[in-house]
């Protein structure tokens, strides 16, 4: 009957569902630091009221920040990522318990996590305060492009720069240290969907065909070269395999989206492949990732930690020990990179999968955001920032699992890291604030129907 | 903390965890199919309590003497079974989005007749419509008078004034 499908589809608010949602993710949050508690010291930790509290008091100010400024805003983004941070908390805090218990000096993190919870909340909510149409940061395309490479190199300046690990990622501020790359990639989001929005028609038409394929234009390719430069720069000089993984499969899915062409998939994709083996020949840590991840109970190659993960992993089986009964001090970084080992080891597999479950459900509504935005910018920041969480997700997930070689990156939310969290709240802001804009009723701009349509009654 | 509690704790938790996840779905999914078609039955109905509300807070406008009529009703077509209330008159009756008496049908023009009260008398007028207004089997050519009960016709649709 309706035949106008803007009229006949409207989207709801949804914001009763999103508190309800909240609810129950609150639940997840609280009921895993109170398992922690029961498993480990045999009652409810002392400090559950407040930290309880705290997280209300967060998520409540989330909640209310989306009422007041998208109200049309997908209703399931916000819980879930309230879960996965609060799952993630309970974690760390367990492991924190853990080296507590063998060494009463040692470093905790639990704390650092809450603190920078709090701020990626603060982050988040002026994020969606300050920024009332996302359509204004295509002004700032170039610059955020430019601020990304700047972020970029900043690791590798001599004072401010630092090497953890083995790779120098690190940037140094007074007593804190952050990783820019992780806000970098959300600049280059930005800078890559403002930068397709003009050129995609260039890069989408203009070309001819060789065996079946599109190839573009020979001046079109300057972009995606000088990303691949980048990548392997990151790779390169920073020895940062994760990152350098993650921003070239970004761009390549960004160009995908914007011209609709398979080629660009083909050619990226080609590109990779040399990349990728001209690292392992060239570079020995890279070939010592590959190798760990080939044989990784040999003893030619130091596998320990992905060794270590998989005995946790295995531990645990369907359910898991239970929370406060594992043994996740035994994987090296298991409250940073490997935590969703130890989650396997404490919530067994029905755990990983409800995780990676959250995960794919953010994902899932980053595209769809994608695909009812009704701007092109919008589009592409959606489904850039969407792969980005994805590709982050199933690199550190597929290393820690064994299904690709181990790239150091953090799991998105859970992980202890203040950048990455940070990060992740403004990509969740920008992701709200894109579907606020997609979801709202169209404001009714029809007028009086034309007169022409009119049917003329015949007069015999 | 016995075995058996610590497995109920593990348990419940994993039970938690999973609720969250399918509840998140059952968002999702009510947000897939929920999508809401413009007057379904319940937006209908609400949209009609907060007619009725605005109708019960308005003051009553000056007394209309005893008789005389208060509604439109619409008899047949489209939009049979509709009434609508006289005390906006004048009424515009079309297509268009911005008339007062508003007609889903195809033979109705976007401003086709206005209703309006001259004293005691309401009158209907005919706005050079496509396919004109009836009055009974006369076509309009000029305003006229409207009775308690005259059927209008307008396209397919029939409406007549009542108490």
């Amino acid at each position: 009957m309706p035949a106008d499908p803007r009229t006949a589809f409207a989207h709801r608010r949804r914001r009763g569902a999103e508190l309800f949602l909240l609810l129950l993710a609150l639940a997840v949050g609280i009921g895993a630091y109170a398992a922690v508690g029961l498993g480990v010291e045999g009652t409810t930790p002392t400090d559950i009221i407040g930290y309880g509290g705290w997280l209300v008091l967060l998520v409540v100010a989330a909640h209310v920040t989306v009422r007041f400024t998208a109200p049309y805003a997908d209703p399931v983004l916000l819980p879930v990522v309230a879960a996965l941070n609060g799952l993630g908390l309970a974690m760390i805090h367990r492991i924190d318990l853990a080296e507590l218990e063998q060494n009463t000096e040692a470093n905790t993190f639990a704390r650092d996590q809450l603190i920078w919870m709090t701020l990626g909340v603060l982050v988040f909510v002026a994020v969606l305060v300050l920024l009332r149409d996302h359509r204004r940061l295509q002004a700032f395309t170039y610059t955020s492009g430019l601020a990304a490479v700047v972020l970029l190199l900043l690791p590798l300046l001599p004072v401010i720069g630092r090497e953890i690990n083995g790779a120098r990622i690190w940037i140094n501020i007074g007593p804190m240290s952050f990783q820019p790359g992780e806000v970098a990639k959300v600049l280059l989001v930005v800078f890559f969907a403002g930068y397709l929005v003009l050129h995609r028609d260039a890069l989408a038409l203009a070309g001819r065909r060789v065996l079946g394929i599109d190839l573009p234009r020979g001046r079109d390719l300057g972009p995606i070269l000088g990303m691949w430069l980048v990548s392997l720069g990151i790779l390169v000089f920073q020895r940062d395999l994760g990152s350098s993984l993650l921003f070239f499969g970004l761009f390549l899915v960004m160009l995908y989206v914007a011209t609709e062409r398979p080629g660009w998939l083909l050619l990226g994709g080609t590109l990779f492949a040399v990349g990728a083996y001209f690292a392992y020949l060239v570079m020995p840590h890279v070939k010592a990732r590959v190798g760990a991840w080939i044989d990784p109970f040999g003893t030619e190659y130091d596998s320990y930690q992905i060794v270590q993960g998989m005995y946790g992993q295995a531990w645990g089986g369907l359910v898991g020990r239970g929370l406060g009964q594992g043994d996740p001090t035994l994987i090296p970084f298991s409250y940073s990179d490997f935590i969703v080992a130890a989650i396997g080891e404490e919530l067994g597999l029905t755990g990983v999968m409800a995780v990676i479950l959250l995960y794919g459900l953010i994902v899932e509504r980053g595209l769809r955001t994608a695909l009812v935005a009704r701007d092109a910018f919008g589009k592409l920041v959606a489904a850039g920032l969407a792969v980005v969480f994805a590709l982050q997700v199933f690199v550190v997930i597929g290393g820690v699992t064994k299904l690709i070689p181990l790239t150091g990156l953090t799991t998105p939310f859970m992980s202890y890291g203040g950048s990455s969290l940070i990060a992740n709240w403004a990509i969740i802001a920008l992701l709200l604030r894109i579907s606020d804009q997609a979801r709202r009723p169209l404001p009714d701009l029809s007028g009086p129907a034309d007169d022409d349509a009119t049917a003329v009654v015949m007069i015999r | 903390m016995s075995e058996l509690t610590l497995m109920l704790i593990r348990f419940a938790y994993l039970a938690i965890l999973w609720i969250f996840v399918l509840s998140a779905i059952s968002v999702i999914r009510s947000d897939m199919f929920g999508a809401r078609i413009e007057q379904t039955p319940r937006a209908e109905r609400r949209e009609q309590r907060r007619a009725q509300k605005t109708q019960r807070n308005r003051p009553k406008p000056a007394k209309r003497p005893r008789g005389a009529p208060t509604h439109v009703a619409i008899l047949e077509g489209a939009n049979a079974g509709e009434t609508i209330s006289l005390d906006d008159a004048p009424l515009l009756i079309g297509r268009g989005s911005d008339a007062a008496i508003r007609l889903d049908d195809d033979y109705v023009s976007t401003r086709h007749a206005r209703i309006a009260a001259s004293g005691d008398q309401w009158f209907i007028e005919d706005l050079g419509s496509t396919n004109g207004t009836y009055l009974g089997s006369q076509r309009l050519t000029q305003p006229a008078s409207l009775q308690l009960g005259s059927q209008v016709r307008i396209g397919k649709t029939t409406l007549e004034l009542r108490k």
